[in-house]
């Protein structure tokens, strides 16, 4: 049982690791601030101050549900493990971790404060869009076409294959 | 802009449907292009829940845990949680009880694929996969890039055109039935109810304009209020009956004239 719990907690250390890391240098491109409606609001739980980008957030956090099974349940039983707090440059993420066995179900955030400075400019920097309908939009030079998947089938009658044709001729 | 970089235009098929990069002047070496597209496959082959043998088919079925596969796979699935919960659960990555994180995947992989020709010099490029576009810069010197929104009701004709005024990050996705069926679930694990033709997110990151979409998809009539309120985010949608609305500076700033219906 005990073996199991360490490597529930090295897995969970592994994914907050892998936060804090992906708040280093390269960020991924979708890593970016979430716009705020519907969001959690934030915990009134202060966060432990670690700084951003550390790397030293990788304790074993708090193992509510882990210890509570007492080591008489099976392995098979669903278990929740909460990750600690870490500062990225897109705000403060905790992990909640629900494990059977070694296995993940689910991956949730407990916490989660999106904004700082920084993404706030960028999102009142973004462009404003026009919309055209009707008349208009059947004579718009079009560059590309969004729609509901089409498969590789549909493509071939699909308005960006006809923009595609012209465009590599 | 550097030596070899041309304009390009190629068309992929991957993830079972077709990839269109559309890379205008200055352009971007062929060589960057083709590390682009080859890192687009190995992203099918990762996630693919078609192939049995994918790291995400072997995740789902317990044969192999998360900290065994790509850094990308957790990468995703942190992302999904992270879009669960900004969603109101509405996105998902266990659409149908079983894990599939493709709702998350085109969008995303898009999207990095065009931050891939960025990084190797391009400025004005257009990536669209399977009718999702993530737009870089402008289609030409002073004309951005013109996004037709494909008519759910009407084959061949388009609903309306999208347009950025600057060059400034454009992303357009949309969902709908009307390709490949009933294919998004609510939260309750059952197929969304029809409430709309089509529904087209704009904002200017594709992974999340796509997951907004199929989010605003399987809310169904809530999604006007919940798009309005979001962020740097806006829709428009095709109702059944050919009736349309758009929200935030897509209805402020559209021509605002109503679609024959």
């Amino acid at each position: 049982m005990k073996r199991v719990i360490l490597s529930v907690v090295g897995t969970v250390a592994g994914l907050v690791a892998l936060l804090s890391f992906k708040a280093q240098g390269h960020p991924l491109p979708t890593a970016g601030p979430l716009p705020s409606a519907g969001l959690p609001a934030p915990s009134p739980t202060p966060a432990p101050s670690n700084s951003a980008g550390s790397g030293a957030t990788s304790g074993p956090g708090s193992q509510s549900a882990a210890k509570g099974s007492g080591g008489t349940s099976a392995a098979s039983a669903a278990r929740t493990v909460m990750g600690n707090a870490v500062e990225t440059q897109y705000g403060i993420v905790q992990v909640q971790v629900t494990v059977t066995g070694t296995h993940i179900d689910n991956v949730s955030f407990v916490q989660l404060q999106a904004f700082d400075g920084r993404s706030q400019q960028i999102n009142s920097q973004a462009a404003p869009i026009l919309l055209q309908e009707t008349v208009a939009a059947q004579s718009a030079h079009i560059d590309s076409v969004s729609g509901a998947t089409f498969t590789s089938d549909g493509y071939v009658q699909s308005l960006q294959s006809a923009l595609d044709q012209v465009g590599i001729r | 802009m550097r030596p070899g970089a041309t304009p390009h235009r190629r068309v992929v098929a991957c993830m079972g449907t077709v990839f269109s990069f559309d890379v205008r002047a200055p352009g971007v070496d062929s060589a960057a292009l083709d590390e682009a597209i080859g890192w687009l496959h190995w992203v099918d082959a990762t996630f693919s829940t078609y192939s049995p043998q994918s790291e995400i088919s072997r995740l789902a079925r317990r044969e192999c845990a998360v900290t065994d596969c790509a850094p990308e796979v957790a990468q995703v699935l942190a992302e999904c949680a992270r879009l669960h919960a900004a969603t109101d659960g509405y996105f998902t990555d266990t659409p149908f009880g079983t894990l599939d994180p493709s709702g998350y995947v085109k969008g995303w992989a898009i999207e990095r694929v065009s931050d891939m020709l960025r990084a190797a010099g391009s400025v004005n490029h257009c990536v669209n996969g399977g009718g999702d576009v993530q737009c870089v810069g402008v289609a030409a010197a002073g004309r951005p890039w013109h996004i037709g929104i494909a008519d759910p009701l009407r084959r061949g004709h388009y609903a309306a055109v999208v347009a950025g005024t600057n060059a400034a990050d454009l992303a357009v996705a949309t969902s709908g039935s009307t390709e490949r069926g009933a294919h998004i679930a609510g939260p309750d694990g059952r197929p969304a109810a029809g409430a709309f033709a089509s529904i087209t997110v704009v904002g200017p990151s594709l992974a999340f304009a796509d997951a907004f979409a199929t989010a605003a998809y399987a809310m169904g009539r809530r999604a006007g209020d919940w798009l309005e309120a979001l962020d740097g985010y806006d829709g428009y949608a095709v109702l059944p009956n050919g009736r349309t609305w758009a929200t935030g500076r897509l209805a402020a700033e559209g021509s605002g004239a109503p679609r024959a219906a």
